[in-house]
């Protein structure tokens, strides 16, 4: 294969493999070979419901009906709606169907030979029932704007003709040739852009300071430890589009003076780390990686280091450390890794949807970039929707759009129909914000404004059932078996908190505990020496802010509202409705239930384990839980 | 220079410098724990993990750790604070939140940094209770107690050990609240490959690593009847000891250490200097055997236990090259339990010889199966400069109101070549005069081979000895031993003698000997005072000690002869890593 | 020859190709765990004595990182995901129900080397919460009754 030498070399080959996609962005066959395009999800969360394996039958069935030629199958990223998955797309007649299974194939490819439309596989709307075509026209679509995910779910992932379609690698072509080093890190300060997996630092400024930075040797490190439970937006964009990470990467390697990049990857995404190799491999057969790129005297080169299982390798010092090959505890700052990074070189770390935005702002300009969001913090964020909400999945929303919409019409609504109490931000780091803030619009500042951070953009939605204090204590477990031990507050502090909370959740705690919550809580944000351990606390102090009388009602009456901290609960049997089946009796595990056939049963609640099995059996919902 | 606010107080200083620095530059005291500056041996703990120095730094958003934490221009510092206090007061209970609080009984009582600590901020309570580390204590070797319990993760033991010494034996392992510094796969100390230099308890702030406690054996051989006891002082002991009793650093205490001893019960109070003297007529002449034979060469000293442990672990193919000599305390059992059990007309195995050493590695020397005979080990016990400190003290002796008195003869002799075995060089300095006056066959020649004294950490000399040009090269620390070693390995310097010796200072900064409270002036201070007492010395050459002269003459023939070999040297072998 | 003669050969294989030394522990422990199926002291040591490296570091980043195991796996590998996503949506109880059924705690293999129980945070699934994964396979949207029926299709295999 012929590398690619110049900018014009790389619009001729976009002009060539437009083909590719014109089907998917402009709904005609154009210069493409094929007339139909069947996109099948190949996200991880997809692919665990068969989506493989849907995909592999379409084309077997294709092969074995001479549609091969005509009707091309593609294996996607992620394209967010995991709630619906397996999902499946049509093209040019751009029709989105859900929840597709192996035994829809036959029909499925029938109708898309005859241009039909299967009604009973399209989403429906919850209220109307009313069945949708096109994605767009679906609530969780209709508040999204995309620009870090803008190819996932669009753009064959293994295959870099596909991103080429799209204008790939044209902002590094741009870059290399027509603007300064000075002019791109300007450019990328001038968007506004902040990161995207934590504290949400200028990326402008991070650059520069690396470009200060005196080195024979630069980094650029690519964070992909994306550690948060229920956070899946850097998998999704590594997967479904690996080479906008890539493009990034060289962009800042140019403007910053570095001619290594690092991709720091979870050992834990095999999908991802597999898309990644593919897309460095066929980036550096087309010279778009490596020596000379662009004709330019510019090199650039990207490895892979696997994470091995630990949450705070995503704070960038500690990364760098795991790189190195040791234990991922963090570093002192300063130095920042700006100064000295890894092996002590000057190193600029940024997060998978950071880089995914790059490659846009230099296409489309800073002030384009800024234009979407609010003031201080630009551009579009994704969230990882999920927990007790309808529509869990991957989307993404410009800056400043209130939580309210975000829960509601992007995630159409708590489950089940059940009461929103709270959401949690942030993962580990971030804070429980409560129904009363719902319209809060949400950026960086605003959610630390509330006690919770942006993080990477975990949401998880709480419903009425949920115990405040249960989750707390959920999210200190995390953190005390994440935290690397290096320093007191976070090694001992935290495990002190967790105690504090267990003593709660089992019906021990008094209100001076709640204020020793407080207090600790505040002394490890103060004393902690990394971010993990500095915001481990929040969630502790977000609940017990908006929360308060949920933890009082478990100190003060032992009582848990939510019915989930299992020693405070007392099953007892309600003599009205009991008909003395004896089903309870029978199926205890500890035999605490007594009483006569077709009279009335009684726990011993001295004995009883409180496993709920009595509770579920019952027929005649007798049992009441308090 | 650079100009920052402390409380209030405005104050310029070097670049570079910490807010620890600058705060000490105006005379305020900032509470630290894991913070560890030996900047005289290059070891710098400056991990900023115990988060006990917590300041506050304007314009930031947490507090600042001031042992890490470099001033910038226009910082303003307040280090008292009630937040900054709160933070340091709450760490400090977290600390004793997951510490045993057998203070009482603990060996650090009274030298614990975290005792002191907590007294200082006047912690009353422990708020937070919950669960303790529970890690099994390591008594397995015969010089060190590992009790991690104890360990408050400050990491200087895995500093010294891994940075300056080199030796690697101590990791963190674990993550999180289960974080423990231990060995490779929590192996027993014995089955690695831990050198017992002691440096790790030397600078442990807590009571996570201490010694054994060899105290209650000599107790017990001190009041059986039918034991002869016999004690030795090595050269490093009687100028550390006096710190104990509160004398200056420095002074030399040898005269009222030799009546406390024999206060305290021993039947015989020698001195190791004259072996010290044995070992250097041994030394001296296999070096010369050496130079007149065609090699191996260089010859290295082996005086240091901890020393000839780290080559057999981690140089076992330069084996051949050690001198072959055991050491002075050795050589010292050697003679004892033969020569003066027979000149005493006391039955070996009814002598006890009682060493008191700076060192740690010199228990588990003692029990090196090499330096035992049939039925006895050359050396019964080694006791600590701080284990002789506390049996004084036990004993209720009024230690700085006792009597100058002098050793007992015949093994009371000493030169003082031999006293300045206790500090880096002294070995070999004494060994090159001894040298010397045999070669050019003169006693009056050179005596003070200033060229190779001094505290770096590896020096490097050429000394000229009967015409010929000898190249020198001494190392004290572990971590430059090794660099000699590899430079020796790989060929690329040729030296005709090494000396080393494992703990940097030499044995004036050995893990047995009083703390350093992390000032090493002390270490010098404590050199200096060996070098005056070598000035003041009569004879200064080992060869010329008459005890020796007639210890040769009566007993062993010649230096190097076989019954000198049988006695007086050792061997090596190979150790796993 | 030790048990593990053939597989530490071939990790020598691996670490004959890398051409620099430095920095390539975890790298060379993803390969001898891939390889052994575990990191037995044998093999953690001998990366130490091929790395140059002390062993206690070798031993300390095992320690450190989840993903290495000092103790050989169950044939088959359980493991519930505790993510919040799969937490909130009843998860911890499903862990439970393993624990119960297989009589081993999590992060424990039974004695008769069968089975492995593990927790694992967030496979990315969300959509399926609550999510276990069975020797890699997904099983999506698990209730505590369903975890009989996925034991029974173990049990084929066990």
């Amino acid at each position: 294969m012929s590398k690619i030498k110049s900018l014009d070399e790389l619009k001729n080959l976009q002009q060539s493999v437009q083909g590719a996609t014109e089907l998917r962005v402009k709904f005609e066959q154009g210069s493409g070979k094929y007339r139909k395009h069947i996109l099948v999800c190949g996200g991880t969360g997809c692919m665990s419901s068969e989506s493989n394996e849907i995909h592999a039958k379409i084309q077997e069935e294709l092969n074995s009906r001479g549609l091969g030629e005509q009707i091309q199958v593609i294996k996607t990223g992620c394209f967010g709606f995991c709630e619906q998955g397996p999902i499946v797309k049509v093209f040019p007649d751009d029709i989105f169907y859900v929840k597709v299974t192996l035994n829809d194939v036959n029909e499925l490819i029938e109708s898309v030979d005859k241009s039909e439309t299967i009604e009973r596989l399209l989403y429906h709307t919850p209220e109307t029932n009313e069945p949708v075509t096109r994605h767009d026209q679906i609530p969780f679509y209709k508040s999204q704007q995309r620009i870090a995910l803008r190819n996932c779910g669009i753009i064959n992932p293994e295959d870099i003709n596909d991103y080429i379609s799209l204008g790939g690698y044209q902002a590094l072509g741009k870059a290399l040739t027509e603007i300064s080093r000075e002019d791109v890190i300007k450019l990328i300060k001038d968007s506004g852009l902040r990161g995207r997996g934590g504290a949400g630092v200028s990326t402008g400024f991070k650059w520069e300071m690396a470009y200060r930075s005196d080195g024979d040797k630069k980094y650029v490190i690519c964070n992909a430890d994306e550690g948060d439970p229920g956070a899946f937006m850097d998998r999704s964009i590594l997967e479904g589009d690996p080479n906008s990470v890539l493009e990034a990467m060289a962009i800042c390697g140019y403007a910053i003076g570095s001619n290594e990049g690092v991709i720091y990857i979870r050992a834990e995404y095999p999908l991802a780390v597999e898309r990644l190799k593919i897309a460095i491999k066929q980036a550096e057969e087309k010279g778009l990686l490596g020596e000379g790129i662009f004709g330019t005297d510019f090199s650039f080169k990207v490895s892979l280091s696997l994470g091995a299982g630990a949450f705070v390798c995503g704070e960038e010092t500690a990364l760098m450390n795991s790189v190195q090959g040791l234990r991922g505890e963090p570093r002192m700052k300063p130095p920042f890794p700006a100064q000295a990074g890894l092996w002590n070189k000057p190193s600029n770390v940024n997060n998978v949807e950071t880089w995914a935005n790059i490659p846009q702002i230099i296409i489309n300009g800073a002030d384009w970039f800024k234009s979407i969001g609010t003031e201080k913090s630009a551009g579009t964020k994704v969230f990882a929707l999920a927990g007790q909400i309808n529509n869990v999945g991957l989307v993404e929303v410009p800056m400043g759009i209130p939580l309210r919409d975000i829960i509601y019409e992007v995630g159409g609504g708590v489950r089940g129909g059940k009461a929103f109490k709270a959401v949690q931000t942030g993962g580990p780091s971030g804070g429980c914000i409560p129904a009363s803030q719902l319209d809060l619009k949400i950026d960086y500042d605003s959610l630390q404004s509330v006690g919770s951070m942006m993080g990477s953009g975990g949401m998880i939605v709480m419903d009425e059932n949920d115990c405040m204090v249960n989750i707390a204590k959920y999210y200190l477990e995390f953190t005390v078996e994440e935290s690397c031990g290096k320093c007191t507050p976070c090694r001992v502090g935290n495990r002190r908190l967790l105690e504090i909370l267990e003593k709660i959740t089992k019906g021990n705690g008094t209100e001076q505990d709640l204020q020793e919550l407080k207090d600790l809580s505040e002394v490890i944000q103060d004393a902690s020496l990394c971010a993990l351990g500095q915001t481990a606390p929040n969630p502790v102090l977000s609940t017990l802010k908006y929360f308060y009388d949920e933890y009082l009602a478990h100190v003060r009456d032992k009582k848990c509202p939510s019915g989930k901290c299992v020693d405070l609960l007392k099953y007892i049997v309600d003599p009205e409705k009991c008909i003395g089946c004896s089903i309870c009796a029978k199926n205890c595990p500890v035999s605490c239930i007594s009483g006569e056939l077709k009279g009335k049963y009684t726990i011993d609640s001295e004995k009883c384990v409180k496993c709920g099995v009595c509770f579920g059996k019952c027929p005649k919902k007798a049992i009441v839980r308090q | 220079m650079i100009n920052v606010t402390i409380n209030n107080i405005n104050v310029a200083v070097e670049p570079g410098s910490t807010i620890l620095d600058a705060a000490k530059q105006v005379g305020i005291h900032i509470p630290t724990l894991c913070h560890l500056d030996l900047h005289d041996i290059s070891m710098v703990n400056k991990v900023g993990t115990c988060r006990v120095c917590m300041v506050e730094v304007a314009g930031r958003r947490a507090l600042a750790p001031s042992c890490s934490t470099a001033v910038t221009e226009g910082m303003v510092i307040h280090t008292n604070t009630q937040r900054a206090v709160r933070a340091r007061r709450t760490v400090v209970e977290l600390l004793l939140s997951n510490h045993p609080s057998d203070c009482l009984i603990c060996a650090k009582n009274r030298t614990c940094d975290l005792q002191t600590l907590a007294a200082d901020l006047g912690v009353r309570e422990i708020r937070y209770q919950g669960v303790h580390s529970k890690h099994p204590k390591d008594t397995s070797s015969y010089s060190l107690v590992r009790d991690p319990n104890k360990c408050i993760l400050c990491r200087r033991c895995e500093t010294m050990c891994n940075d300056v010494q080199t030796v690697g034996v101590y990791s963190a392992v674990n993550r999180g609240f289960e974080t423990v510094i231990s060995t490779a796969f929590d192996n027993p100390l014995l089955d690695t490959s831990c050198t017992f230099c002691g440096q790790c308890a030397s600078v442990c702030p807590t009571g996570a690593l201490t010694f054994v406690n060899d105290i209650p054996n000599v107790w017990g051989v001190l009041n059986d009847p039918d034991k002869f006891v016999i004690v030795q002082t090595a050269p490093a002991v009687r100028v550390a000891l006096g710190e104990e009793f509160g004398l200056p650093v420095g002074t030399r205490v040898t005269g009222k250490m030799v009546s406390a001893l024999r206060r305290l019960g021993f039947d015989k109070v020698m001195d190791t200097d004259f072996a010290a003297d044995l070992t250097i007529m041994e030394e001296a002449s296999e070096l010369i055997h050496r130079l007149q034979n065609g090699g191996p060469l260089p010859i290295l000293t082996s005086c240091c236990p901890a020393w000839v442990k780290f080559i057999e672990h981690q140089f076992p193919e330069l084996l051949e090259i050690p001198s072959t000599c055991k050491s002075p305390h050795e050589m010292f059992g050697a003679v004892a339990k033969t020569y003066l059990a027979e000149k005493l007309g006391i039955d070996p195995k009814k002598i006890v010889v009682v060493s008191v050493m700076p060192c740690l590695a010199k228990k588990y020397e003692a029990n090196r199966s090499e330096l035992s005979e049939k039925e006895y080990q050359n050396v019964d016990y080694v006791i600590s400069t701080r284990e002789l400190a506390a049996m004084v003290r036990e004993a209720g002796l009024t230690f700085n109101e006792l009597p100058d008195e002098d050793f007992d003869s015949p093994f009371g002799e000493s030169t003082g070549a031999s006293v300045i075995f206790g500090t880096t060089g002294g070995v070999i300095e004494a060994a090159v005069r001894t040298a010397n006056a045999w070669l050019t066959k003169s006693d009056s020649g050179k005596v003070d081979f200033e060229e190779l004294r001094g505290m770096k950490g590896v020096r490097v000399a050429t000394v000229e000895v009967a015409g010929t040009k000898l190249n020198i090269a001494i190392a004290n620390g572990l971590g430059n031993a090794r660099k000699l070693l590899e430079d020796v390995r790989d060929k690329k310097a040729e030296y005709h003698a090494i000396e080393i010796m494992a703990c940097p200072g030499g044995c004036v900064g050995g893990g047995g000997q009083p703390t350093h409270h992390n000032d090493y002036s002390i270490i010098k201070r404590r050199a200096n005072a060996l070098f005056e007492e070598d000035r003041e010395k009569p004879i200064r050459m080992s060869h010329l000690n008459p005890d020796i002269q007639r210890l040769y003459d009566e007993f062993l023939d010649a230096p190097y002869s076989e019954k000198a070999h049988h006695l007086l040297h050792t061997t090596y072998s190979k150790r796993e890593l | 020859m030790s048990e593990f003669s053939p597989q530490i050969a071939e990790l020598d294989g691996f670490i004959d190709t890398l051409d620099s030394l430095e920095g390539k522990l975890i790298v060379v422990l993803h390969k001898a765990q891939n390889i052994v199926g575990w990191l037995p002291t044998e093999v953690q040591n001998h990366i130490a004595h091929r790395l140059r490296v002390p062993a206690s570091k070798v031993y300390g980043v095992v320690t450190f990182y989840s993903f290495f195991n000092t103790k050989p796996k169950g044939k088959n590998k359980i493991s519930v995901c505790l993510g919040t996503a799969c937490f909130v949506r009843g998860s911890g109880d499903i862990a439970d129900e393993f624990s119960k059924r297989l009589g081993i705690g999590v992060g424990e293999t039974s004695e008769d080397k069968l089975y492995s129980l593990d927790s694992i945070r967030c496979v990315g699934a969300c959509g399926l919460a609550p999510v276990v994964t069975v020797n890699g396979k997904v099983y999506g949207r698990v209730t505590v009754k369903d975890v009989d029926n996925i034991l029974k299709d173990v049990g084929g295999n066990a």
